[in-house]
């Protein structure tokens, strides 16, 4: 047998291997069937157990279209199809049945999320959720899989899997090594066991919960197959039709997490029904349905899913290993994905990269600092009864917080700080002055005006008039440093804009991919010749990392570090922010002396060497201090003492949102993705088009200069918008134009400058001969916009831009470039 | 700060026997109304309790009322109280020692009736022999004598049980002054007292012990009666001893003599596999709860009571005095008109001659300054009155019994010992409906009305877990009819200090979980 794989190794260029250890066979199949298509590669399988033991054969085979984030919609939806036709393609019967489903409200927060979600899901068109027999869905998969000469190996372990500098070589089964140049851990619930079990361990941050689910016996009058599914998420609970009976479980308040201590702890086959934990979901479906009461019960299913940090899965290559890709953690909806997922993960493995924006799902979001066991316990106990919860906007994880923090956490925490957590980071959402009552504050969420209106309102008011602080040590900080100049080359061929500019200078820029879309936006400073601070999202962590990493020639003499520990940044925002930096420095701070976007070391206090930058990241006057950490304490105290005469306070992120989002500044991750180039959101001018260096994406992008893009990154001004009374944008909104379908929204905020609610969003024209039309001003400024929240349209003004600032913003930096430029020389 | 100590427990010690007197009427009277002891197992009314936490306010009934809505205490308080002191242990599966295990686990509490809680608990297991020792203490007229008694004795049942040939181990190792083998392992609740001094006197004393005792080489197959029989005096012994020699030495401690002016009674369990041996001395009592074939429970006691209520002891006592004081030995039910247990540990002015007690009363006046204790007690005329020689009884564990109950009087006072095994029984049960179920041919509402079921049971006995803290919850706040009143509960634990000795003693409560399957 063994030798059969070896020759294999010799025949084909490239060998992919796939792992699936347990549960989810389902997903692994659908990718091997599709990757099997691919020429001139051999797939092979190795399942620990027999295929289809794993827990997909339990899962309950609901294909649901009607997901929380639009990618995961679209891999539904794919998968939808794919079963559709499978039983056609293979022969193969995989008991594919339409039968729609049913979403019911019991209270009307509940109505208004359906209501928001049927919205959104207009925009791919109505979906059709269907069922299927998961054991046979697998085996229809399989049987397309081998077709394509996919192998697969039953009962053969994967010990671990080996690597030689930084690439995957090959794995180690209980049967021998098998050489491979492509890794897939799509191990289910094992795949953390699996990732630490390697040389370098990967980290696949998940956790699985048990859940349980129960058969029935068929009904006096058995349910017809096409039944709809019923979702009752208020009461916790899905039914669907099964065998002339009823199928039905659901996601309980009180999860039991599983597998806390590895696999050896117990083996799926005796893991028992617990019928006292499944009492809530009975009583549920009695309340709903009592006239199941006379049904015979079946059996009750206990079939563990595993869960991820954030309620969606995991997939793609592994920051530190090239080679080593993860496709785990469906969050109970394995068999809705498994189709998308292992399209999405099969172009990404042929072609580098999926033909969607997938960063959602892109286990980069994750580093190390989340694959703590106990972290992931607490949290997928929060995460699986969030499934079913009310989602409403700007909710927060409760569990698994305060890990990462500034060392001026209980300074602000003092001051009625309240938090919100990005990639463990706590930071500040707003602050509740004293005497407001905070129990009324923290208990309401809500679709409409939220409680904190005003107190942010008074932050915003503050950073327009006087000046305010906001912590933003969260964000990720690079230090990219050579003896030579391979930085500012390894920097010029990764960022789009221009960064051979003068020491001190700093440059907005995006890091772009082949194709021009934002990997990454960034600000670099640089501090030295040779030497380059890099401030990127906070959730850009490990992405940016593997991203420079890749990229980076191997080079001894060039060096980039991670300093985002090393700092304390405070944002001094507002028009008094000079003053106090002034009387803190001795040092004017007014713009002709400390012109945009300039960056200098300087005192402040009694502390030296602060890095002191002239931008906000929201468009208003003042500065960014990057303090060292010890000196944070110190610098914080002086300013606030100093301010005090200035009307100086604390400000959140929800004031420094809204106050970036009036200015039109995208954000990458909500609205700049992989897919967004430069020229769809108006940052032309952050691209070096005038020199001819050959940065990566440059040539999409001139093309797409000549072409016209396809679609456009506008601000709606919402018109006729009753802020009181009105449900409030969130995002993910469809935008209307003259009543057709354009483009969803990506952000949005109330902007207490205007007094209306402004939302950032992507549109395009409607082709009219299948390829896309190239956006025309015409497009935008002509057309009645509306955006649909919930069901209602709300008209709407579209801009290109939010004020003349921007235009003057940019005039005053050339301007000021040429002045120092001039001083420099 | 002493004397005034000690005059406060002589006070109390009195305020209490008065009140005893009281609530034994009390109880009669209702057993005369035809009260089923087993439906209402407190020995007051329940109606009468209403009031008493507010005596100033009932004249006027509305303020009254107000005030005692607000102020019962929330579920979460009581829970507070309830389980400061409750204490767990379970018995460790793989313990090789007692080869067949037939204690599952403990549940034990002690719920004081004021400020100054009198009584004790132990628990232990034996390392160099086998089997666990268990027990509880009534102390009177000050802890000091419980206090003393609950750290020793298991040390001199454990000596009084080793053969002959580890004893010399054990002493050739203090000789040496090389590492000695632990005796025991305690099972201790954290709030357990612990006295600091005279650990050097007691550990002397115990030495004398086991020295005596290799010196006599009694190593003939020792049972495990007289063993406790022997550690029971020897102690007494010691008690009585150590305080002699303390009193003739000016400015001492005051501890060995404080010890052996107060009291205690004992109850103590000795459990190796299905060997139950029971050594009683005084009013606790140890009871068996037995479960039936047809599942109901009825108790067993295997203890006798040491008072007036039994015949016989009371006829042991009169019989070892002459006829001459057959009106004064025992009056009012009570061992020379005051004490109500008729053994007990210290207590050495029951024991002691009259002689010594007046050389007592002069030589250390401070002590005992102002109170009524000064004189002998009346009709004091053929010491010692009081014995610490423990009845022991022997039982053989069966299957069918499944829990052993130990408690001081304070429990046994308020609930009828039928009504203790009846609430732990169902408590028990109740947590067996915990297990899993299994849902073969079930229809769906069948199954719905069983787990729901089981949820409000669940919930129910889930509030303890521990089978003490449910008994004490019950004998406090029965509202007669089987169910808690949580009103009821929260008056009895609001009462003032110097009330709630009225209308509850000390409970102490150890609760053995056997393991029936074993046998």
């Amino acid at each position: 047998m063994w030798s059969v794989y070896k020759r294999g190794v010799h025949v084909s260029r490239t060998l992919y291997l796939w792992v699936g250890a347990v549960p989810n066979h389902v997903v692994l199949i659908s990718l091997c069937a599709r990757l099997g298509a691919v020429p001139n590669h051999v797939v092979l399988i190795s399942l620990c157990a027999r295929l289809g033991a794993g827990t997909t054969r339990l899962c309950a085979g609901i294909v649901s279209v009607a997901k929380p984030i639009s990618i995961e919609c679209k891999m539904a939806d794919y998968s939808n199809s794919l079963y559709e036709h499978l039983e056609e393609e293979t022969g193969v019967k995989t008991g594919y049945v339409k039968t729609g489903s049913l979403c019911l409200a019991q209270n009307q927060d509940r109505f208004l999320s359906l209501k928001r979600l049927a919205s959104r899901l207009n925009v791919m068109g109505i979906p059709w959720d269907a069922v299927v027999s998961p054991p046979d869905v697998n085996h229809a998969l399989a049987t397309a899989a081998a077709r394509h000469g996919v192998q697969i190996h039953e009962r053969t372990t994967v010990n671990h899997v080996m690597m030689e500098k930084g690439h995957v070589t090959a794995v180690e089964t209980d049967r021998g090594a098998i050489e491979c140049e492509y890794f897939v851990n799509c191990a289910g619930q094992w795949a953390y066991e699996l990732g630490q079990a390697s040389e370098t361990k990967v980290s696949v941050p998940l956790h699985g919960c048990e859940h349980f689910y129960l058969l029935s016996k068929p009904l006096p009058e058995p349910l017809q197959p096409s039944t709809p599914v019923v979702m009752d998420m208020d009461g916790r609970i899905y039914v669907r039709a099964w065998q002339g009976g009823v199928l039905s479980g659901g996601f309980e308040k009180n999860p039991k997490p599983i597998f806390t201590e590895g696999r050896n702890q117990l083996e799926i086959q005796t893991m028992q029904e617990d019928w006292d934990h499944f009492e809530p979901m009975l009583s549920a479906l009695l309340r709903r349905m009592p006239e199941l009461e006379v049904c015979e019960i079946q059996q009750l299913v206990n079939c563990p899913e595993s869960f991820t940090p954030d309620m969606r899965c995991l997939m793609g290559e592994t920051p530190g290993v090239h080679g080593y890709f993860v496709l785990a953690g469906m969050n109970a909806s394995g068999l809705a994905f498994a189709g998308g997922a292992g399209k999405y993960l099969a172009e990404w493995m042929t072609y580098g990269y999926p033909t969607a924006n997938v960063w959602p799902l892109d286990i980069k979001r994750f580093g190390n600092l989340q694959s703590s066991r106990t972290f992931l316990r607490h949290r997928v106990m929060e995460v699986m009864p969030l499934l079913y919860n009310l989602k409403v906007p700007r909710w927060d994880f409760q569990t698994g917080r305060q890990l990462r923090t500034s060392p001026l956490y209980d300074r602000l925490d003092t001051q009625g700080a309240r938090w919100m957590e990005k990639h463990g980071f706590e930071r500040a959402k707003y602050f509740i002055p004293a005497g407001k009552d905070l129990l009324s504050l923290d208990a309401s969420k809500t679709f409409y005006k939220p409680d904190w209106f005003d107190i942010v309102g008074a932050e915003v008011k503050c950073c327009k008039e006087a000046v305010c602080v906001i912590d933003m040590s969260s964000f990720t900080k690079f230090e990219l440093t050579s003896t030579d100049d391979q930085a500012l080359a390894l920097l010029q061929h990764l960022c789009a804009n221009d960064l051979d500019v003068p020491v001190g200078h700093i440059v907005h820029t995006g890091m772009l991919n082949e194709r021009g879309g934002y990997e990454n936006d960034c600000s670099v400073v640089r501090v030295k010749k040779n030497s380059f601070f890099i401030i990127s999202p906070t959730d850009q962590q490990v992405h940016c990392w593997s991203w420079l990493k890749k990229h980076m020639p191997d080079d001894p003499q060039l060096h980039l570090e991670d300093v985002s520990w090393k700092y304390t940044a405070l944002n001094l925002i507002g028009p008094r922010a000079m003053d106090v930096l002034g009387e803190l420095s001795y040092v004017s701070m007014t713009p002709e002396h400390f012109p945009s976007l300039f960056c200098k070391e300087m005192s402040v206090g009694y502390a030296n060497g602060i890095r002191v930058m002239s931008m906000t990241h929201t468009g208003e006057p003042g500065f960014m201090l990057y303090i060292p950490i010890e000196y944070a304490l110190h610098v914080y105290n002086e300013v606030m003492s100093v301010g005090q005469k200035y009307g100086i306070r604390n400000a959140g992120y929800y004031a420094l949102r809204s106050l970036r989002i009036e200015k039109f500044f995208a954000f990458w991750g909500q609205d700049l993705d992989p897919f967004t180039t430069p020229l769809e959101c108006g940052r032309e001018f952050r691209v070096k088009f005038d020199t001819d260096i050959d940065f990566l994406g440059r040539a999409s992008l001139l093309h797409q200069r000549q072409e016209g893009v396809s679609r456009r990154f506008i601000m709606l001004v919402l018109e006729d918008h009753d802020t009181e009374l009105d449900l409030w944008p969130w995002w993910g909104e469809p935008i209307y134009r003259n009543g057709e379908l354009c483009g969803t929204t990506t952000s949005s905020a109330y902007s207490y400058t205007l007094e209306r609610h402004v939302c950032l969003g992507f549109v395009s024209p409607p082709s009219l001969d299948g390829s896309p039309a190239a956006v025309t001003p015409d497009f935008i400024n002509r057309g009645d916009y509306e955006v649909d929240i919930a069901g209602q349209r709300y008209p709407a003004k579209a801009k290109l831009y939010p004020f003349s600032s921007l235009f003057a913003q940019q005039r005053r930096r050339k301007d000021e470039m040429e002045l120092s430029n001039f001083q420099g020389k | 700060m002493v004397p005034p100590l000690c005059f406060q427990h002589l006070k109390q010690y009195w305020a209490m026997y008065r009140l005893r007197l009281i609530r034994k009427s009390c109880l009669t009277q209702i057993k005369l109304l035809g009260f089923d002891t087993r439906l209402c197992h407190s020995s007051r009314p329940p109606v009468d309790l209403i009031g008493i936490n507010y005596p100033a306010e009932t004249i006027n009934g509305r303020k009254y009322r107000d005030n005692h809505q607000t102020s019962q205490m929330p579920l979460s308080k009581i829970n507070h109280i309830l389980k400061a002191n409750e204490y767990s242990y379970k018995v460790n599966g793989y313990d090789g020692r007692n080869s067949v295990n037939s204690i599952l686990g403990l549940d034990s509490n002690i719920l004081a009736s004021n400020a100054l809680n009198e009584d004790r608990r132990s628990a232990a297991t034996c390392l160099q022999s086998r089997g666990m020792l268990l027990g509880v203490f009534d102390g009177h007229a000050g802890y000091a004598c419980a206090q003393a008694v609950s750290e020793r004795l298991f040390y001199y049942i454990a000596v009084a049980l080793l053969p002959v040939k580890t004893l010399m181990d054990i002493e050739d190792a203090v000789e040496n002054e090389r590492p000695v083998l632990p005796m025991l392992q305690w099972h201790k609740h954290p709030n357990d007292h612990t006295s600091r001094d005279s650990g050097k006197l007691y550990f002397n004393s115990l030495r004398t012990y086991w020295q005596e005792r290799i010196d006599l080489e009694e190593d003939e197959d020792r049972d495990i009666q007289m063993a406790l029989m022997n550690a029971f005096k020897r102690l007494d012994n010691d008690i009585s001893l150590e305080a002699q020699v303390d009193f003739g030495v000016p400015f001492s401690h005051f501890t060995p003599l404080r010890v052996a002016l107060s009291g205690c009674t004992a109850c103590v369990v000795h459990v190796d596999g299905d060997d139950l041996h029971v050594a009683n001395l005084g009013d606790s009592r140890a009871v068996l709860g037995v479960q039936e074939e047809n599942g109901t429970w009825s108790a067993h006691t295997i203890s006798n009571d040491h008072n007036a209520q039994n015949a016989d002891e009371l006829q042991r006592v009169l019989s070892e005095h002459p006829a001459l004081e057959h009106k004064t030995v025992v009056k009012h039910d009570r061992l020379l008109g005051l004490l109500m247990p008729f053994r007990g540990f210290g207590d050495m002015k029951f024991k002691w001659s009259g002689e010594m007690l007046n050389r007592v009363y002069e030589t250390r006046p401070d002590i005992l300054s102002a109170n009524e204790f000064k004189m002998l007690p009346p009709n004091y005329h053929t010491p010692p009155y009081l014995i610490a020689e423990p009845e022991v009884t022997i039982h053989t564990l069966r299957p069918k019994d499944k829990f052993l109950i130990m408690a001081t009087d304070g429990l046994w006072e308020l609930m009828h010992r039928q009504t203790v095994v009846q609430v732990i029984g169902e408590h028990l049960t109740g947590l067996h409906w915990q297990k899993p179920v299994s849902g073969l041919s079930f229809t769906l509402g069948q199954m719905h009305r069983l787990l729901q079921e089981r949820k409000s049971r669940a919930i129910f006995a889930l509030e303890d877990e521990n089978s003490a803290t449910h008994l004490i919850r019950h004998a406090l706040g029965s509202d007669g009819f089987g169910t808690v009143d949580p009103r009821r509960l929260s008056n009895m634990l609001s009462l003032p200090q110097d009330l709630a000795r009225m209308y509850r003693d000390d409970i102490t409560i150890v609760v053995i979980h056997l393991n029936s399957a074993n046998m």
